[in-house]
């Protein structure tokens, strides 16, 4: 009582600013965090987005004609290197990440509430830092692999703020990572087992060890690189002495891990949408708990896959091969899961569903190019040409990008209180779905028949392929609109959602929407199954009709 | 929303925080990410030497008399330190002081001795790729000594009678000692792989 | 009549199988192959397609059946049956991809063994270079030459921003395109002066980084004679996309006329300088 009463702790308050301006404030809040990192997000998903408007019109004509070429090779390294550093990664892990996790665990707020708010505003500057060095001197012109002696010998200044702002987006992307292990490990509510908690949770957990694990490695080789920039050492410099392939290396222990960094949460996304709008239990639950472990085991042991024409010696490439390879079999288990999942279920196809279905077609399409491109032989062709291009889009946006969608639109309830568009989401779905495989189904036929990724002008011959891609980038960009109007008006015309639209289980449904404070007005509640979904089959009257004969094998003693 | 509301989180958050716990679970956390720099480092020396000649007519030869006794120090100074931990779980805030000056002392031995090798060696930092690599580890090694020694300076300033750090405040100098001891660690590391191998 | 659920899955696999196999054998994607090595890789490909597609057809096949044969129907507020898994399914799946990607990895070694990629390189020192050098794997004529027991026909390769210069040490030759005469290996000894380039012809199915500090070698036999692009494929500065030449395939005459009209050495006396 007195503590409410000194001075000081008023003062503190009242600094603390409250409606919309939490959201620009240091709010310790999980939930404040969570929003913040979304919409600064997607601000730089605009940017990168507008960069890669600028690369499909320069590549509309073979010569290189819209941009100059040495800002062509800015405009890629920026578009790269915000959309994974400041889009993809901070959305998916900080972004649901902070405003999920503590509810799942039952907490009322991250465990380092201040390390949380640090990690989120780091991210601001570093970003601003990126994007102003194109104005200040001329941005990174070395892609988003910064690889040396290129990245040595083009304009310093640029780099230089390129590998600061890099770094920052590191260290933010560590102290999340610390927070989450801590949080799942540690504040999870008295009762509560870890096989018990939502898929995300583990999700963010073999997320986190990889963000921990690989992350400071990246910080340390561009700690170096940086050196031999400045300092005129030659760590990665050939003609100092050193060697450009150790940085490879380097790069990709990071790099590797980094991909499944952007995906694994979006898996721990689907496995939460997935079960709600099926009304079925997440099939498999240990399974995927297994899978998700053996694909972060896996992701750190199979980096040089990229590097299969950089003079790796043989031995070296069948090992990375054969790992490489073997990461379909987890992920794998993971996608049969869904169909199981969703198999037999009361499936409602809202757009939540719509795009997780989207994200299941296009990353398994991503995928098998991804294990193609895993056999050295079939790499050899392939790698640095617009078929890497085509498999990682397929991924990061068909994949991860499609899955921050169907969030969206499935949690927009839960932090406004009222329910996005129907319509609107629909027609977004289709736009984008559209233009996705438009924009990125051609670039496969690009790479197999001779076009290299990161030119400004190339062979005449692939002009018209070019421009249905660059066609299909347009439907993308023009796909946005009806989201940002929808999300926009919904916040205050849309249809009232009460406190849980979908009978949802998990343990975030299980308060008021928008949620309190403190997450919850009394006792967080104990969710042992957060996916007990669906009946028994002797409940279920009409069985014959709707559930089939493949799945009748199923033991009911498995059912806890 | 109220000010109440928002003034009792504040108060449950001090409450997290103050869990001593989770503050030494995500400090180890973190360490395993500062090991992860070094142990990039060490993989880039390891196969620098492995595949880069010494370009002839260069020099990397080190000296190992310095060195050693400088491992000494450390190794001393992470026994003094669980000196410093042990003295003030009993209480004995004056003696946890001094052990902390001890332990602190030896830190600022080690980087003096750090310094007095850098100045003798025969190559500087861009001579040649053994040498680049021998000062970036080291002097990130030594960077990590520096911040301890000031961590272990302020922990012994805040165990001053009246001070924050008391037996029943334990953390500071737990997280002080944890990470002295891990720096240490990777000396060793370090000196086995720099100095040895 | 109504046909068993089993039977009908096991109709739509076997549909599904062979449609995917039609489409890796009939579907082409690729570029005219001009090298010994680019058959062996289609071989793969068409392998890698196959799969590929029975793969991919048959999750989206189910993924629309199941949103269109479980959708809810308007007012249905009921769930599904509660199962949380199948043991045997979960084996299955687990299975199959298993089987499928160690079957597709030994086979690519295999094919990576055919292309010579899995040949020592350092024990087999440069033919004709005097100085022992350490050189870096790319594809390795080694096991090419041991075959066919014709001697390679070396050619320096210099990679540079924003050009590759071909030199032909016997004939004394240096050129901005590449002539190779078909048939007969070649045995590319590839440098960089700057930054790290790569060596690149699509018909070839053959890519090999040029990295500064590190000579490479990399070997093929070309066998359709015609022009083909060599493309520098990594990123090499702002003239990247303009850093390209020409592979001309000859047949062995007309190369050996090219190299007598343009060798200082094979004019003034008539050495063979093919033979190296
Ligand atoms: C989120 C990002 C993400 C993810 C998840 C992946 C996933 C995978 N990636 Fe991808 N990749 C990238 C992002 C990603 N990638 C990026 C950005 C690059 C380019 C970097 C650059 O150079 O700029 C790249 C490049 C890249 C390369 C290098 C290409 C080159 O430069 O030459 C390779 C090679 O092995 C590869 C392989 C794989 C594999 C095998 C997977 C696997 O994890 C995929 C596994 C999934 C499936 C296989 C589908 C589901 C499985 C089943 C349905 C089971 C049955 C399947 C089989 C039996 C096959 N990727
Ligand atoms: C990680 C996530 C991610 C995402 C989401 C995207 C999204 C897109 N990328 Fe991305 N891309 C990368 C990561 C990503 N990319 C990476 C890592 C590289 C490699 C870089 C390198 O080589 O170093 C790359 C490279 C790359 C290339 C190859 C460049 C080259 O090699 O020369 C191309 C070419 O088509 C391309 C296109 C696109 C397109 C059309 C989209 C679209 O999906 C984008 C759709 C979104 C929009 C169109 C935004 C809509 C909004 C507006 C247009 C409003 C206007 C905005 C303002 C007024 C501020 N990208
Ligand atoms: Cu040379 Cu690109
Ligand atoms: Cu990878």
């Amino acid at each position: 009582m007195t503590i409410s009463l000194t001075p000081e702790t008023q003062h503190s308050v009242s600094l603390q600013p409250q409606g919309w301006l939490r959201y620009l404030s240091f709010s310790t809040d999980h939930k404040v965090i969570g929003l913040q990192y979304l919409i600064c997000g997607f601000i730089f998903y605009l940017i990168g987005g507008a960069l890669a408007g600028a690369i499909r019109t320069e590549l509309l004509t073979p010569i290189s004609d819209f941009l100059p070429r040495e800002t062509y090779n800015e405009v890629l390294t920026l578009h790269g290197t915000v959309m994974i550093f400041l889009w993809i990664v901070p959305v998916v892990n900080g972004g649901f990440g902070n405003y999920l996790i503590p509810f799942y665990v039952g907490a009322r707020d991250m465990a380092f509430p201040r390390l949380n708010a640090v990690a989120f505003w780091l991210i601001p500057p570093a970003g601003l830092l990126l994007i102003s060095s194109y104005f200040i001197a001329s941005a990174a012109q070395s892609g988003w692999t910064a690889y040396p002696p290129l990245s040595i010998t083009t304009p310093a200044t640029g780099q230089i703020i390129w590998i600061l702002s890099v770094l920052l987006l590191g260290g933010s992307s560590i102290f999340g990572g610390i927070n989450f292990i801590a949080t799942i490990l540690k504040l999870r509510r008295p009762g509560l087992k870890l096989m018990q908690l939502p898929m995300y949770c583990w999700a963010m957990l073999g997320t986190s060890i990889l963000v921990v694990l690989s992350t400071p490695v990246l910080a340390g080789t561009l700690v170096l690189l940086s050196f031999d920039i400045i300092a005129h050492t030659g760590f990665f410099n050939p003609s100092l002495g050193g060697n450009a392939v150790v940085y490879q290396h380097l790069f990709w222990f990071y790099s590797h891990p980094a991909v499944y960094i952007m995906v694994l949460p979006a898996f721990g996304l689907v496995s939460e949408i997935l079960p709600v709008h099926s009304r079925k239990p997440l099939f498999g639950y240990t399974t995927m708990v297994y899978s998700i472990m053996g694909i972060v085991v896996l992701g750190l042991i199979v980096w040089a896959h990229h590097m299969f024409t950089s003079g790796t010696p043989p031995w070296m490439r069948l090992f990375f091969t054969i790992a490489t390879s073997f990461i379909a079999v987890p992920t794998g288990i993971k996608f049969f899961n869904w169909l199981a999942t969703m198999w037999g279920g009361r499936i409602a196809l809202n757009t939540a569903m719509l795009f997780s279905c989207g994200f299941i077609v296009n990353f398994v399409f991503g995928g098998i190019t991804g294990v193609a491109l895993a056999q050295v032989p079939f790499d050899i062709h392939v790698h640095d040409t617009y078929f890497v291009v085509g498999h990682f889009h397929y991924i990061v946006y068909g994949g991860t990008v499609f899955v921050i969608f169907a969030s969206i639109y499935h949690w927009y309830p839960k932090v406004t209180g009222r329910l996005l568009n129907e319509p609107l989401g629909k027609l977004h779905f289709l736009l984008t779905f559209i233009g996705f495989n438009l924009c990125f189904a051609p670039q496969h036929w690009l790479g197999l028949n001779g076009m290299p990724r990161r030119v400004a002008e190339y062979d005449p011959q692939f002009t018209l392929v070019n421009q249905l891609s660059s066609l299909g980038a347009l439907l993308m960009a023009l796909s946005t609109l009806p989201f940002l109007v929808n999300v926009v008006i919904s916040a205050f015309r849309g249809e009232l959602a009460g406190d849980n639209p979908w009978r949802a289980l998990t343990p975030e449904w299980l308060t008021s929407s928008p949620p309190p404070v403190e997450n919850w007005k009394g006792e967080a509640p104990l969710v042992h199954e957060p996916y007990g979904y669906g009946m028994q089959p002797e409940e279920l009257a009409l069985a014959g009709a709707t559930g089939s004969e493949l799945w009748r094998l199923g033991d009911p003693d498995r059912r806890p | 929303m109220t000010t109440l509301t928002s003034s009792s989180t504040s108060v449950s958050e001090q409450q997290h925080e103050a869990h001593a716990d989770h503050r030494m679970f995500g400090l180890a956390t973190f360490l395993v990410a500062d090991g992860m720099t070094f142990a990039g480092f060490f993989a880039a020396y390891l196969t620098f030497r492995a595949v880069n000649p010494l370009p002839s007519g260069s020099s990397y030869e080190l000296e190992l008399v310095l060195p050693t006794i400088n491992t000494l120090l450390l190794l001393v100074s992470s026994f003094t330190f669980h000196r410093a931990g042990s003295a003030l779980k009993r209480d004995n805030r004056p003696l946890a002081r001094r052990w902390l000056l001890v332990t602190a002392a030896l830190g600022f031995a080690f980087l003096a001795g750090q310094m007095v090798e850098y100045f003798s060696l025969p190559f500087g930092l861009t001579d040649n790729l053994f040498a680049s690599t021998f000062y970036a580890i080291t002097g990130f090694h030594g960077l990590h000594v520096t911040l301890g020694g000031l961590m272990i300076l302020i922990v012994w300033w805040q165990c001053r009678s009246g001070g924050r750090v008391s037996s029943q405040n334990l953390f500071p100098l737990e997280a002080a000692e944890l990470y002295w001891h891990f720096v240490d660690g990777i000396w060793v590391v370090l000196y086995g792989i720099l100095y040895l191998l | 009549m109504r046909i068993p659920a089993a039977i009908l899955t096991l109709i739509t696999g076997m549909v599904l199988v062979l449609a995917g196999l039609w489409v890796g054998q009939n579907v082409n994607v690729l570029p005219v192959d001009a090298s010994a090595n680019a058959p062996v890789y289609d071989e793969l490909f068409k392998v890698l397609f196959s799969i590929g597609t029975i793969l991919f057809v048959g999750i989206v096949g189910l993924i629309a059946y199941s949103l269109v044969r479980f959708r809810r129907r308007p007012g249905d507020q009921s769930d599904g049956e509660a199962i949380e898994g199948n043991l045997p399914l979960e084996i299955l799946w687990t299975a199959i991809p298993a089987v499928v990607v160690l079957f597709v990895g030994i086979y690519s070694y295999d094919i990576y063994d055919r292309m010579g990629g899995m040949a020592p390189l350092n024990d087999h020192s440069m033919h004709g270079m005097a100085h022992e050098e350490r050189t870096w794997a790319g594809i390795s004529p080694v096991s090419l030459d041991e075959e066919s027991g014709i001697t390679p026909l070396s050619v320096d390769v210099t990679a540079m921003q924003f050009a590759f210069i071909f030199h032909y040490p016997n004939a004394e030759i240096t050129s901005g395109e590449l002539h190779v005469p078909a048939g007969q290996p070649i045995a590319l000894r590839m440098q960089a002066n700057d930054v790290i380039h790569a060596f690149w012809v699509p018909q070839f199915r053959l890519k090999q980084d040029v990295i500064p500090g590190q000579p490479t070698l990399l070997s093929f036999t070309a066998t359709r004679p015609g022009r083909y692009p060599i493309v520098c494929a990594e990123l090499c500065g702002p003239y990247h996309g303009g850093m390209r030449s020409t592979v001309i395939v000859d047949e062995p005459e007309t190369f050996q006329a090219w190299v007598n009209q343009n060798s200082p050495i094979a004019s003034a006396n008539n050495v063979t300088p093919v033979q190296s």
